[in-house]
């Protein structure tokens, strides 16, 4: 079988790149698609545990970290059509009106 | 089975790759919905059917259809590239090493990352629903309450102003 560590290595490759594209990408859209790329590596890492430590509640943890990233989708989607609606623009630079 | 982890941990490296780097918004989420359907087969390889089929059910199923209709409604084209912050530039890459690094020097150094075989673990639909109605009970009527707030946050936030 293979190890606890492969997974939990796969997870933060996912993770990091989740980062790496929250820090890199411009378009609040794939902003907002990087944030659910971290939110499944956390899952991934969260059934590894739960497979390898034969406990059946991080598995209901993953169950509600998808209703909640549903919910997190909708909201969020919602909000990105209201901005779009009053800038024009999905672009993180020009979305500075509450900078100081 | 070892083979298919690996196969599908190299597909979902690929996948999310293709996220970050490209240019389309529309492409990124079809290959995030790659990247769910590689999880989602680790997941089978771990066990877990019941949260495998709720990743392609509700994941790629719902929440991608979702990213897709707001991306093709805000007729979302190639995003420009920055010009105001530098702070990605000189510095994203440098920091992105170095949690790649820590990270990997947690895992690797965790005592707990030997060869062991546990048990194996039954979580088909019928063992996850015998938990998630006795011991998690509670929070399962709190995320409908949550779900309820996100539907009526979600019908005011996109609403034409009058």
């Amino acid at each position: 079988m293979v190890p606890l560590s492969y997974y939990l290595a796969l997870s933060a490759v996912l993770f990091i790149l989740g980062t790496a594209g929250f820090a890199l990408r411009r378009n609040i859209i794939t902003i907002f698609m990087c944030i659910e790329l971290m939110l499944n590596a956390v899952n991934l890492a969260l059934i590894a545990f739960s497979r390898f430590l034969s406990d059946l509640g991080g598995q209901l943890f993953v169950f509600f970290v998808i209703v909640v990233a549903a919910a997190e989708a909708t909201v969020g989607l919602a909000i990105i059509i209201a901005l779009y609606r009053n800038h024009e623009s999905l672009s993180v630079d020009k979305l500075d009106s509450m900078k100081l | 089975m070892a083979i298919l982890f690996y196969i599908f941990a190299a597909v979902a490296v690929i996948a999310g790759l293709n996220v970050v780097l490209q240019r389309r918004p529309v492409y990124s989420a079809l290959w995030l919905i790659v990247v769910l359907c590689a999880l989602a087969v680790e997941y089978l390889l771990l066990g877990a059917v019941f949260m495998a089929f709720i990743q392609i059910i509700v994941y790629a199923g719902a929440i991608m259809v979702l990213f897709v209709l707001v991306i093709m409604l805000l007729n979302a084209h190639h995003e420009e590239p920055t010009h105001g912050s530098q702070f990605a530039q000189w510095l994203g890459a440098p920091l992105v090493v170095a949690l790649l690094v820590e990270i990997g020097v947690a895992v690797w150094s965790w005592p707990g990352a030997a060869h062991v075989n546990p048990p194996p673990l039954r979580a088909g639909p019928k063992s996850v629903g015998d938990l998630l109605f006795h011991q998690y009970v509670l929070p399962f009527e709190v995320t409908s309450a949550l779900i309820l707030v996100a539907i009526l946050g979600a019908v005011v936030l996109a609403r034409k102003e009058s």
